[in-house]
């Protein structure tokens, strides 16, 4: 097994498929999905070390990693709720409701756009439009599915279900 | 003519595109193109062994242009790409599929339900220019329509689609799916490749254009996803039937995102030239039975529009510019008579401070003063002589900065005070109130 630099290795191995898709030399190019893949290994965020550890994977300078991770949205610096919920609030969400949708999910879950709640579950996240402007309003869970036409009862349904299922996978 | 170019693997009925309807149909897969008669255009190409300049020029005749927003003539833009390359020189074919203009949300539809149409559009293009590979960059929000690509270039690699030796021939085009972590500025084409290469996607200078110097430095083109995507259908049913579709100087049809106060909102891939009065019906009409105030014609860079002058619109190029505004993505945002109009610009704002790559100077300061200054309106805090500040503001980004995200935060502006300055001026008027955000 080759060395990697304090990654796991399925991570590495990401890192590697990656590689493979450009140009002999160009391996920084698979410095995107190396993040992707140690932030959903890592629960939802990155840590410096983690990035040190890419950068000395792919052969970079690790503020070159470092200014890459903190250009973007879905890269996460603290540790998140177990479910991440990315509210479209953009124009066409906010035509069709998307307040309603932020007061709701604010009342019921207790915290604020931004917040996490205390037990760990559910972060809130008030983002831009995620191309889904049919189908406002909407949220994305975990920056996977997403759920669309919402109402606040819709919203009340998403969110029994994945208490439900962090239950029994607990 | 309703979605039979980009979507004409999809169900007729657009109120039929729901996730169990779509799940049961599997219109991404490899045998639900075929019956439509996908990869016959590539099977003809290589069977035959086109001259790509040949496929150059039959886009030219189909004056398809970009569906990104820009609208650059397609077959123009393949055509700047160098022919031949000294050594042992790669070219690069780039798919744009980072869809994050609000309002847009045609591409996300294509990936997820018609990937293999994308691919076909793709090999083509890199036959047509000579690239040995290309790339489909997703933003990284876009998890099931990046998963729907991935199976879809296995099932065409199985097939012998792509890959070495293509359907036997000496033909050999390596095709790859790719995503970033989300940023809206990654759909600027330089900074698209800056993403690609794996740092900070800050957008270049142009001079040097792409075709000369774009991806690791080497010629490369890049194309939105509905662009490529319309590139088969066109080659099979005749550069003259799509251009006949559309207006003289706008061939063909064009999907436009329809998302607002409407009945029906949905993508509408429909001729060029298109009254918008039709497509509004096609949506069906206004909700509530309201009256139409504004729209937003091409995605929310793009300025907004009176819903009187709206009516009178034909959807095309020239007929948008006309009006005041530009075709841009396609994206129609419908407001009706209880759209605040400062709240609408005040939430856009926000968008383009938000997405400032920070690079200049001028986008990167300029976005907060407007957003700050259309806070400062909307919550009735502001002085009447803000508002042509404001303007002013708006006015010293456009055209001071590398990319045209700066026209992108200046243009709204001035169209909503165009159109729309009395209601600035009574927020201003009714004084300090609390704003519910």
């Amino acid at each position: 097994m080759s060395d990697t630099h304090g990654l796991s290795q399925s991570t590495a191995s990401v890192i590697d498929v990656w590689i493979k898709k450009f140009p002999e030399g160009k391996a920084r190019s698979a410095v995107l999905a190396g993040l992707k893949a140690a932030q959903d290994e890592n629960g939802g965020h990155l840590t410096n070390e983690i990035m040190e550890n890419i950068a000395a994977y792919i052969g970079l300078p690790a503020i070159e990693v470092f200014e890459v991770a903190s250009f973007y949205d879905m890269c996460e610096f603290k540790p998140i709720g177990r479910y991440k919920l990315s509210v479209c609030t953009n124009v066409s969400c906010m035509l069709c409701g998307s307040h309603a949708i932020v007061d709701h999910l604010e009342k019921r879950l207790g915290v604020k756009m931004g917040e996490t709640t205390q037990d760990g579950m559910f972060t809130l996240r008030d983002v831009e439009c995620l191309a889904a402007c049919i189908n406002a309003p909407m949220l994305q869970v975990n920056d996977r599915e997403l759920y669309e036409k919402l109402t606040p009862e819709s919203v009340d349904v998403l969110l029994d279900r994945l208490i439900a299922e962090a239950k029994s996978g607990e | 003519m309703l979605n039979e170019v980009c979507y004409r693997v999809m169900p007729k009925d657009i109120s039929s595109w729901d996730d169990e309807t779509l799940s049961k149909e599997k219109t991404w897969t490899l045998e639900a193109y075929r019956a439509v008669g996908g990869y016959q255009v590539w099977e003809k190409i290589i069977r035959e062994k086109t001259p790509p300049m040949d496929i150059i020029a039959q886009l030219k005749q189909s004056v398809l242009r970009g569906r990104g927003g820009a609208g650059f003539p397609t077959g123009l833009k393949w055509s700047f790409m160098p022919p031949q390359l000294p050594g042992k020189g790669e070219k690069y074919v780039l798919c744009n599929s980072d869809e994050s203009e609000p309002g847009t949300c045609k591409d996300r539809f294509i990936l997820s339900n018609n990937p293999h149409q994308l691919l076909e559009g793709m090999l083509i293009a890199c036959y047509a220019m000579g690239a040995k590979v290309g790339y489909n960059l997703m933003r990284g929000e876009f998890w099931l329509p990046f998963n729907r690509c991935e199976e879809a270039l296995r099932e065409a690699t199985e097939a012998g689609y792509v890959g070495a030796n293509i359907l036997g021939s000496d033909v050999s085009i390596a095709l790859h799916n790719a995503a970033t972590l989300g940023a809206y500025i990654c759909g600027e084409e330089t900074a698209l490749m800056n993403a690609l290469e794996g740092k900070r996607p800050n957008p270049r200078f142009k001079p040097p254009f792409p075709a000369n110097f774009g991806l690791w430095g080497q010629p490369t083109t890049i194309n939105n996803t509905e662009t490529i995507a319309s590139v088969p259908v066109i080659l099979q049913r005749g550069a003259d039937w799509f251009a006949g579709a559309g207006t003289e100087k706008s061939g063909g049809t064009k999907i436009f995102c329809v998302s607002g106060h409407v009945n029906k909102p949905g993508n509408y891939e429909i001729a060029l030239g298109t009254p918008f009065s039709e497509l509004l019906e096609m949506a069906g009409g206004m909700r509530n039975g309201a009256k139409l105030k504004a729209v937003i014609p091409g995605g929310s860079s793009m300025p907004v529009i009176p819903g009187d002058v709206m009516m009178k619109t034909n959807l095309d190029y020239e007929g948008v510019m006309q009006s005041g505004s530009m075709l841009g993505s396609g994206g129609m945002i419908i407001m009706d008579e209880s759209t605040c109009m400062v709240a609408v610009a005040r939430r856009l704002s926000r968008f383009y401070m938000h997405e400032s790559c920070g690079q200049c100077t001028p986008c990167r300061e300029g976005s907060g003063w407007v957003y700050r200054l259309m806070c400062a309106i909307e919550e009735g805090r502001a002085e009447m002589s803000d508002i042509d500040r404001l303007r002013r503001v708006a006015k010293q980004i456009e055209g001071r900065t590398i990319c045209v995200f700066g026209e992108a935060i200046a243009w709204p502006v001035e169209g909503f005070l165009k159109h729309f300055r009395h209601e600035f001026e009574a927020c201003i008027k009714q004084g300090p109130r609390t704003v519910k955000r």
